[in-house]
């Protein structure tokens, strides 16, 4: 039973025939081969498959397709302006807050939510933001790091990298 | 297949559970898209009610202030006029999840999944809320306390959405205090959770005190009784003793992954003791 689902995915309108019952998640790798969303638990513990709805972080996982309709979704992939990285992935590379890499998608969506709403946040403000974020690499400190160090690049204007 | 529907007014949430009884609702899904697998989930139909007109926001009504069934917690938070009348509330819905559960979990869902450990239920108890609840044949209202009868369970009758919840704005106390005793900070399911407001004279005793406990009972433990031992009380080693040891013999906790009975039933009481170093801090 598919249906046609209109939204605004990373800046385009993009409109897709999708069963509505499907997690969002899975219309963004599969349906879209958008793949930087990464799935860890399925279940809203892990924070890997975090987007952008209207500016707000949510879990992809917990969404199905038919929510997409009329929202502005930003992933992993529409983060960068154009070839030049957003200053949360420009610090992340800095501060070496990415090893394997699989929590980094949703790091850096959460950051980047916490940033547009709340440009100058403290150290606890950012372990909070991260708080639903699990990473098994890093032990969160460099992430931490890097997420201050963007909020400082992004308070100075720098656009990017 | 199941469809998913996007109803945005509550007449056509009505007509669609006229016709499919069966099809089940949500608000921000964090409770039920993880329960149901993928297969559950295109079991039966699924009705969104994030868009429905008239289930977000907070305002305020004679006397009272109206929060939406689907006003999420995140929202909550940021919410001048909770911060202002309601402190309590706000600082037990931030003891949710994390961020992103912030966002999408609504206070609609918390109240009617009706867990032991919803975190928001003891604040909404010591602030005494009303559920607001519509159906095709009208609306109710009751308190909350009589709308969730134990784990899971509530009085909502097929065919019905809870629509807002209701709290006076008026409450009267000049002290609060909420405490979460969960495995880990972030994420965690509470193992016991209080809720304590009151209202205290200038010498510090109390007039009047309400207090509400999470986790250690099929709902939200209250006790008239308890309420009524703080009067003409200061919040002192004493009082607060003899509080706990009512507190430990009034709850009926469960042992469970997270918990023991009795473990359960020692922090109930020691989360009484905690007021007095609350109460130091903000004197
Ligand atoms: C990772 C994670 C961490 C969590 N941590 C916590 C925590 O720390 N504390 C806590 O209390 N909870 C926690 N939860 C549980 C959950 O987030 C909350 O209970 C939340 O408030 C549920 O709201 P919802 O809108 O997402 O509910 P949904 O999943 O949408 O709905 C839950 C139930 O309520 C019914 N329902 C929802 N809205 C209405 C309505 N308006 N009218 C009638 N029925 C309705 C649905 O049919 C369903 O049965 C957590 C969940 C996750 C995934
Ligand atoms: S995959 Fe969504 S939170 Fe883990
Ligand atoms: S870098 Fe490996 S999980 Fe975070």
């Amino acid at each position: 039973m598919k249906r046609k689902i209109t939204f605004i995915l990373n800046g385009s309108e993009v409109s897709i025939e999708t069963d509505p019952a499907l997690r969002a998640v899975d219309v963004l790798r599969q349906d879209l081969g958008l793949t930087g969303t990464k799935e860890g638990c399925g279940e809203g513990e892990c924070g890997a498959c975090s987007v952008l709805v209207d500016d707000t972080v949510k879990l992809s996982c917990l969404m199905t397709a038919a929510q997409l309709e009329g929202k502005k979704i930003v992933t992993i992939e529409g983060i960068a302006r154009r070839q030049e990285l957003h200053p949360v992935q420009q610090s992340f590379i800095e501060y070496g807050a990415v090893q394997c890499g699989f929590c980094t998608p949703g790091m850096v969506i959460a950051a980047v939510g916490l940033l547009t709403a709340n440009p100058a946040p403290t150290r606890e403000e950012v372990r909070d933001a991260i708080g639903g974020n699990i990473c098994r690499c890093t032990g969160y400190q460099k992430i931490v790091d890097a997420v201050e160090d963007a909020a400082r690049k992004m308070r100075e204007g720098h656009s990017g990298g | 297949m199941g469809r998913v529907y996007l109803p945005a007014t509550l007449e056509t949430v009505f007509e669609i559970l006229s016709r499919e009884p069966s099809a089940r609702l949500f608000a921000g899904g964090t409770d039920l898209l993880v329960r149901s697998s993928a297969v559950r989930r295109n079991e039966g139909s699924l009705v969104c009610l994030e868009r429905v007109e008239g289930l977000s926001g907070i305002s305020e009504s004679d006397g009272a202030v109206r929060i939406g069934a689907c006003t999420t917690h995140g929202e909550l938070m940021a919410g001048g006029l909770i911060t202002e009348r309601f402190p309590i509330l706000r600082e037990a819905v931030r003891h949710i999840g994390a961020p992103a559960v912030r966002n999408m979990g609504t206070i609609g869902g918390n109240i009617c999944t009706a867990s032991p450990a919803g975190d928001s239920l003891p604040a909404l108890y010591v602030l005494d809320a009303e559920v607001e609840l519509h159906s095709a044949k009208g609306q109710r209202r009751m308190p909350l306390g009589r709308f969730i009868s134990g784990p899971g369970l509530t009085a909502l009758e097929p065919g019905e959405v809870l629509a807002a919840v209701w709290i006076d704005k008026d409450q009267g106390f000049n002290f609060h205090h909420f405490e979460k005793v969960g495995q880990r900070k972030a994420m965690a399911i509470s193992v016991a959770s209080m809720a304590f407001a009151a209202h205290l004279d200038g010498a510090g005793s109390v007039v009047r005190a309400r207090c509400a406990l999470g986790s250690v009972a099929p709902k939200v433990f209250t006790s008239q009784a308890l309420d009524a031992f703080f009067a003409g009380k200061p919040l002192n080693e004493e009082t607060l003793g003899a509080a706990a040891a009512l507190v430990r013999e009034g709850v009926s906790p469960i042992s469970d992954v997270r918990a023991s009975e009795e473990y359960r039933r020692t922090v109930a009481g020691n989360l009484l003791m905690r007021l007095e170093g609350a109460r130091a801090a903000v004197r």
